[in-house]
Parts: C-alpha cells; sequence; structure tokens
C-alpha cells in the first residue's frame, strides 16, 4: 500500500468530497467534509487496517471565515506501516462534530483535550469536561483570539518583573 | 580527662539566650527558649514539582548538608513537618493541593517559597500557572533564582531560621495573624 494507491481508493469509496489531497514531508494528507468524518474514518478502520489514532488534535485559523476551527486526525496502519492525516473544518461559530470514541477508544482523552484547548463539541462524547485546564476556567485558551499582553488579567503582579 | 583523639572540634554551639544566671540556674524569658528550640528543629516537608527541586536535593544531601543547621529529616507527611519548601511551578489546577497541604500542617507552621516559579509566576506568564504560591497560602520567605543555588536555599532556611526564633509566642494568636489568615479563607 503506497500513498498513490491508497489515494484512489479513497477516491473511489468518496469521490469528489475529499478535497485539498496533499503529500507533505511524504504523508498523504486529505480533506473531509465535517459531517463526513465517522464514515471515513470508519472506512480506514475497517477495510484499510488503519487501526491506530496516533492523535488527534485542533488548529483555529482565525482568517478563515465559517471553517475557523480545524479537527486533524492521524491515523497509523500498523501492518503496511503507512500514516495518513486527514483534516475537518467547522465553523468557530458552532463548533460541532461527531465524536471518534465509537471507533477509537483511545480518542476518549484526545477528544476531551481537544475541547478543552479549543472548545470544539463532540458530539456523542461519553464525558466531554476539561482534562488539563481547572474546570473554573470559562474560555479556551488555545484559541488564536486573544492579545499577547492581556490587559484584564488580575493575576499577573507586575511589580515582580519591573513593569509596575 | 581529655580524650587522646579529638574529633569535631569546631562544633558550633547555639548561643545562650539572654537573661539572668547565678550559680546552677539560669532564668530567661520562655519564648526565647521556645524560639531557639522551634529554629534548631524545623522538620522540613518538601513540596518540589521541578527544576528548583533538583537543586533543593542537592542542598539536603551530603554536598551541602541542610541538617548542619539544625534541620531535622524531611518528613514527607504534612502533618508531622512545620516548614513547607514549596520548590517549582506551581499550575493553577495545583493551587487546590498545595493550599490543602498547607492547612493539614498544624500551627505553628512556616513556608519557604524556592525559587521564581513559586515566588512569582516567573518566565510562565500564562494562563495555566499560579503566578505566585502568595495568592494561594501566606509564604515567610522567598528565594529568588531560577534555579536558586543551594547555597540560595541555605540562605532562605537560615532567614526563616531567624524569623522562628524571634517570633513572639503570642503571635500565632495576635488580630494580625487572624486577619491575615482570613485574607486567604483560612478559618
Amino acid at each position: 500500500m503506497t500513498n498513490e494507491t491508497l489515494r484512489q481508493i479513497l477516491t473511489d469509496k468518496f469521490g469528489e468530497q475529499l478535497t485539498e489531497w496533499e503529500e507533505p514531508y511524504g504523508m498523504l494528507t486529505f480533506r473531509a467534509p465535517a459531517e463526513m468524518n465517522l464514515k471515513v474514518l470508519q472506512f480506514l478502520y475497517d477495510q484499510q487496517g488503519f487501526n491506530f489514532l496516533t492523535d488527534l488534535t485542533g488548529v483555529h485559523y482565525p482568517d478563515r471565515t465559517e471553517e475557523e476551527l480545524c479537527v486533524v486526525y492521524h491515523l497509523h496502519n500498523l501492518r503496511a506501516n503507512i500514516r495518513l492525516r486527514f483534516k475537518v473544518y467547522v465553523p468557530v461559530a458552532k463548533p460541532d462534530i461527531f465524536t471518534a470514541t465509537a471507533v477509537f477508544s483511545g480518542a476518549n482523552w484526545m477528544e476531551r483535550e481537544t475541547y478543552d484547548f479549543f472548545g470544539i463539541n463532540f458530539v456523542g462524547h461519553p464525558n466531554l469536561i476539561r482534562i488539563l485546564n481547572v474546570d473554573q476556567m470559562d474560555y479556551f485558551p488555545m484559541r488564536k483570539e486573544y492579545k499577547m499582553e492581556d490587559p484584564t488579567r488580575t493575576d499577573k503582579d507586575d511589580e515582580m518583573f519591573g513593569r509596575g | 580527662m581529655s580524650r587522646p583523639v579529638q574529633y569535631n572540634t569546631k562544633i558550633k554551639m547555639v548561643e545562650m539566650p539572654e537573661g539572668y544566671s547565678g550559680e546552677g540556674f539560669h532564668a530567661t524569658s520562655f519564648d526565647k527558649v521556645v524560639g531557639l528550640a522551634r529554629a534548631n528543629s524545623l522538620w522540613p516537608l518538601p513540596f518540589a514539582t521541578s527544576c528548583c527541586g533538583i537543586e533543593f536535593m542537592a542542598t539536603m544531601g551530603s554536598n551541602y548538608d541542610l541538617s548542619r543547621f539544625g534541620s531535622e529529616r524531611m518528613g514527607f507527611t504534612p502533618r508531622q513537618c512545620d516548614m513547607l519548601l514549596v520548590a517549582g511551578t506551581i499550575s493553577k489546577k495545583m493551587g487546590p493541593i498545595l493550599r490543602q497541604v498547607y492547612l493539614q500542617m498544624a500551627e505553628p507552621r512556616w513556608v519557604i517559597a524556592i525559587g521564581a516559579c513559586a515566588s512569582s509566576g516567573g518566565i510562565f506568564d500564562s494562563y495555566s500557572v499560579l503566578q505566585g504560591i502568595d495568592q494561594v497560602i501566606p509564604v515567610d520567605v522567598y528565594v529568588p533564582g531560577c534555579p536558586p543555588r543551594p547555597e540560595g536555599i541555605l540562605d532562605g532556611i537560615l532567614k526563616l531560621q531567624d524569623l522562628v526564633h524571634n517570633e513572639s509566642l503570642r503571635r500565632r494568636h495576635s488580630s494580625v495573624y487572624q486577619e491575615l489568615m482570613t485574607s486567604y479563607g483560612i478559618k
């Protein structure tokens, strides 16, 4: 199995719905519509042997309207030793996407982390609560919407840093 | 009669507190005696989370030997210790745990913040890091440095011994102290 055959298999199955094909550093990358993420994952898991979810994370692109938030899945076929990456985009106003926990149990904590830092709402997740930050936090810290020096912060003692 | 071979001839003894002495007796005030005893038998409780903790391990190891200065062994239970040494970055999620450790210690208790992170958040000017442990518990001595050298930590502990030595027995019952505790939401 190579990137070319894999791309052919995916194109035969899903047609024109998969777009933005790339191979940065030799790793096959493509984009799928947000509502299709589970179909693609299930197909890759059941029929193509991608049974290891290496990573699941988010990216915030503040300049892309209506597709500000990106969810990235990294998959590994252990038998053929080939990796791929696919991305789905959701609007920041309604960041809903289906959970991958039904296919990969390991997605549970990864999705909690992605929710914790980017606020992506994984519909159907069994326990979607913060995992690393304090529970009282009321914002999503990895979104690129904060100033470098937040003037509203009250917990910083400027005197300690010679800025007082 | 002196022994033929004498080791450790340079033993430093603490000075006798001021008072009135005569043949066979010495009269002084009670808090001076208590201060003397407390200052030279502090039980350290290390709360080490990162690189300052490594420096602290060197401090209590044989090279720098914290025990020379009249310190007991490390106690890894807050119930039996009276000197909390916070060495390292404390994240906001760790804050309540540190506070609970402090609450579990019995009075009198003292706290040393070792290093820039414990004192002020240090380089971690970040949403997830507590900007100094004095936001959750009162601190007696701050040791600067990133990380501080073992000599610095020793100096901090000697400073604390000074504080303990001269602390009035009534301090923990004073209204100023009660106000301090109330400002941290303790009791």
